[in-house]
């Protein structure tokens, strides 16, 4: 009962935050509406109704992007295994899926950085920098000169370590001269697109022939990950599977490991884990590396299996937005993987949203980032809502 | 004037740190104002300046009832509050800090009046016989003089009633005698004056009566003629208390820790511990007495591995370890409780289980293959929870939720897991109730009596002369004195300390 207590608990901040974001979400939708605005003064109940009626549309649409139409779902119900209507029943969904594995990654990535006590913000460049070691990879050993399976465990292993290579140097930078890794890590993540903006547009080897955009080769000739669904035109492949196997292990290097005893005694009181002679410099270095290696491993898997390119925004704004899921999934991973999956509903509701209402995808980065400044002021959040079973006691024990 | 608090309670989520308190000062009288971390005081006295509302109970000043809704209107009351943390710019003059916030000034644009002010000063502290430097700067000051300019500041504000929170924590036993002195001063002169505390013989030799506080609630009154410091301790902690550590005579052995020369810097790069020299031997405790600041915190981090050592060697079991790191020293046997265990000594937010291991979890025992062996650690820690009596519901609460005692036996049964040749124990009963502060002197003396050497460094002269089989001052960073036990008078070491070497 204690420990089913505890989960609510754990969960009540950030569901509030989501919840109320949305809210103040439809707030806005309801107030930059110029047709509402305009009849505001002369028909205030009038406007109103219309703007809730707007904000109304606006949050189905999202729902119906992000879950799927209940209409077409039907449908592929009754059609007794219609395989193109199952596809169109399911894409929603599963995109809302793809579009949350990056985040789980960089999600998992930043997190074990943040318990150590290290504001990793360079999740994008560590991303970016696995993308081209998965794109390396694919180029050099796909497209038959090894085996398929082989060709894709490469592909991980150059991600691994072009994300762990990336984030050594703001590690190795902190734990030898003192720099703060806020300040490097964010100019890698600069470095790090303009670096594929280098490799994609002047090697001949990379670059997607006629060479005119600076993009890579369609790297689905070299490497092809294999899907998970039956359905051969819905995109999920082995990346999901492999980002949930990633927090596991991530959950049980935290958790049940050494290592990751000293990584999380120094993240909550570096003062005591020196006390304890745990070396802080080789916490801080190993942190960083387990946390570019989990973005890196992402970002190849992403570039190869999804993307199918390499391009200089290929991080887009996943480095940011998975900040925010790692503090609100608590720095746990299954609270990351949870928060990703939200995410990528929002955010694949969120295209679908612009493309019905003409309400810009922009405002889910406003959701989002209100749903950041609630985690980061807990008790904001709960003033807002006054929960009825929030008991605010001290234990103390005498 | 005459203050009263009546039936003051106050309550916070999950704790009535108030419960129907009532107590009453006297025009030029001290009240002694006694009670243990967490009996309440620092909420009632939050409460008479302002700082909190009480849920219900009234405060009377000369019968009539007032209520304060902010420090300010607690002020104008004429009710002065003297912190323990004293609030003072370190680069204002004395004259400056006493006027801050009322100052007096003159001309069109209310320019500051230097010379009024200054005359003020030096009436006020004529008057009361408080002697500073009106010119000093506080930097300068040391501590007994800069808690003066805080007295001042107080009656600077026409305070009739003075609450001075533990005042003495911070000054050697002259000053402290000092401060009485200007205590019975200001009584004598008319102040009503409340002296809060957890000493019991101060408030014997400064109070005219005694009203002691136990778990929110008033615990008994009594007056210094009536009572003595058994029964005030009794009264405080609710059964009887030993109040002296009953120890054998110590079977002194071979030299285990030999600090021969050693000069420590601190953070700014300045000397803290100077050429110190001294031993422990196996079956003895050398408790090192010393006013906060005067190296002793760089001392004890040199010898534990946490701060470089500048020059000097230091042996242990004669082998030098001068280049030891914190976990070479602790496997070398070395059990450390430090200064500030928030800081240093435990890790908020962790269970007790994962603090309990939190220097030994590398060991074969706890690790394994590069994975924690949580049964292990579970047994460890439910056997020591076990064996130092710490009240927790389960090893897996988090540390934090835990009183400070008990945090603290969960540190000194971790440090004592280890085979232990020498302790280093650094306050290790500050903030503590007496029964766990009785407790954990039981264990340290165990440690003694099994044959570890055991060095106590405490700003508390009577822990220092309660536990000390020999007794080193330390003044300005120099071992200024060491002291036998039967030659280590409360004077002796208390002018010790006050850096007066006879």
């Amino acid at each position: 009962m204690n420990r089913i207590g505890a989960f609510a608990g754990k969960l009540r901040v950030p569901a509030l935050s989501i919840f109320v974001a949305l809210f103040i979400g439809a707030l806005f939708i309801i107030f930059t509406d110029v047709e509402v605005l305009g009849r505001l003064l002369s028909d205030p109940i009038g406007a109103l109704s219309l703007g809730v009626g707007r904000a109304a549309t606006a949050y189905s649409a999202l729902l119906r992007g992000a879950l799927g139409d209940p209409e077409t779902i039907g449908k592929a119900l009754a059609s007794n295994g219609d395989v193109q209507l199952w596809a169109r029943a399911l894409r929603p969904i599963v995109e809302s899926v793809v579009a949350s594995v990056p985040l789980i990654f960089v999600g998992l990535g930043v997190s074990v950085a943040f318990r150590t006590g290290i504001f990793n913000i360079g999740g994008a460049g560590q991303y970016t920098m696995g993308a081209v070691g998965g794109t390396l990879a694919a180029l050099i050993f796909g497209g038959g000169v090894t085996p398929a399976p082989i060709a894709i465990i490469l592909v991980m292993i150059f991600g691994l370590i072009g994300g762990a290579l990336w984030a050594f140097i703001p590690g190795f930078l902190k734990a030898r001269v003192g720099a703060s890794e806020v300040i490097t890590t964010i100019m890698l993540n600069f470095i790090a697109a303009q670096f594929v903006f280098f490799l994609v547009s002047n090697f001949e080897f990379i670059q997607k022939p006629p060479r005119i955009q600076p993009v890579s080769k369609e790297l689905s000739q070299f490497v092809d990950l294999p899907g998970i669904l039956p359905i051969e035109s819905l995109r999920l492949d082995i990346g999901i599977i492999v980002a949930l196997l990633t927090a596991v292990a991530v959950s049980w290097f935290l958790f049940r490991s050494t290592r990751g005893f000293e990584l999380r005694t120094a993240g909550l009181n570096i003062a005591a884990a020196k006390y304890a002679g745990m070396g802080a410099a080789s916490s801080i270095i190993t942190a960083m590396l387990i946390s570019g290696a989990i973005s890196g491993l992402g970002g190849a898997l992403v570039a190869v299996g999804t993307v199918k390119q390499l391009s200089p925004g290929i991080a887009g704004s996943v480095g940011f937005t998975a900040i925010a899921i790692a503090l609100v999934g608590g720095t746990r991973p299954s609270g990351v993987v949870a928060t990703a999956l939200v995410f990528g509903l929002l955010q694949h509701g969120g295209s679908l949203m612009q493309v019905t209402t003409s309400i810009p995808i922009e405002m889910l980065l406003f959701i989002q980032a209100l749903v950041i400044a609630f985690i980061a002021a807990p008790e904001l959040t709960l003033g807002i809502i006054k929960n009825p079973f929030v008991r605010r006691s001290k234990s103390v024990t005498k | 004037m005459k203050l009263e608090l009546q039936g003051i309670t106050k309550q916070f989520p999950g704790v009535l740190a108030n419960d129907r308190i009532s107590i009453s000062v006297d025009k030029g009288q001290v009240l002694g104002l006694l009670g243990e971390n967490g009996a309440g005081k620092t909420t009632l006295m939050n409460i008479l300046s302002g700082l909190y509302r009480p849920d219900s109970g009234s405060i009377r000043i000369d019968g009539t009832e007032r209520t304060f809704r902010d420090p300010a209107e607690a002020i104008n009351a004429g009710i002065g509050m003297v912190h323990q943390h004293f609030m003072l710019v370190p680069v204002f003059d004395v004259t400056e800090s006493v006027v801050l916030g009322s100052e007096p000034t003159k001309g069109p644009l209310g320019s500051f009046d230097r010379t009024t002010a200054r005359a003020q000063v030096v009436e006020l502290s004529k008057k009361h016989g408080l002697h500073v430097d009106p010119d000093a700067k506080i930097e300068s000051l040391p501590v007994g003089v800069r808690q003066r300019v805080e007295i001042l500041k107080a009656l600077y504000r026409k305070s009739e009633i003075l609450v001075l929170d533990e005042p003495s924590a911070v000054l050697t036993p002259q000053e402290t005698e000092e401060l009485f002195e200007i205590i019975r001063g200001l009584a004598k002169s008319g102040t009503a004056v409340i002296f809060i505390t957890h000493k019991l013989n101060e408030v014997i030799a400064v109070a005219d009566k005694i009203t002691v506080l136990r778990r929110g609630t008033v615990a008994g009154e009594t007056t210094p003629a009536a009572a003595t410091a058994a029964s005030l301790a009794e009264m405080m902690v609710g059964r009887e208390v030993q109040l002296t550590v009953s120890r054998s005579k110590s079977k002194v052995l071979e030299p285990i820790l030999e600090v021969n020369e050693m000069s420590v810097l601190n953070d700014a790069g300045a000397i803290a511990v100077d050429r110190a020299t001294f031993e422990v031997r196996s079956g003895e405790i050398l408790a090192i007495a010393g006013v906060q600041g005067n190296g002793q915190t760089e001392l004890v981090e040199a010898l534990t591995g946490l701060r470089p050592i500048d020059s000097g060697n230091v042996m242990l079991e004669s082998k030098a370890f001068a280049a030891g790191s914190p976990r070479e020293i602790a496997s070398a046997g070395v059990a450390h409780i430090p200064e500030d265990r928030n800081r240093d000594g435990m890790v908020k937010g962790m269970t007790i289980a994962e603090n309990y291991i939190l220097n030994t979890y590398h060991l074969p025992q706890y690790s394994k293959r590069g994975l924690l062996d949580r049964k292990a650690i579970s047994a460890a820690t439910e056997k020591a929870v076990k064996d130092f009596d710490v009240r927790t519901p389960s090893i897996d609460t988090d540390i934090a939720s835990l009183s400070g005692g008990n945090q603290q036996k969960v540190i000194v049964a971790r440090e004592f897991s280890r085979n232990v040749r020498l302790v280093i124990a650094a306050q290790p009963t500050r903030g503590l109730d007496v029964g766990s502060i009785e407790y954990i002197h039981r264990r340290i003396v165990e440690q003694r009596d099994s044959g570890a050497a055991v060095l106590i460094v405490s700003t508390e002269l009577d822990e220092v002369l309660a536990l000390g089989d020999r007794v080193a001052v330390m003044y300005e960073g120099r071992i200024v004195g060491i002291l036998d036990a039967k030659d280590a008078t409360r004077e002796r070491v208390g002018l010790l300390m006050g850096g007066i070497v006879a």
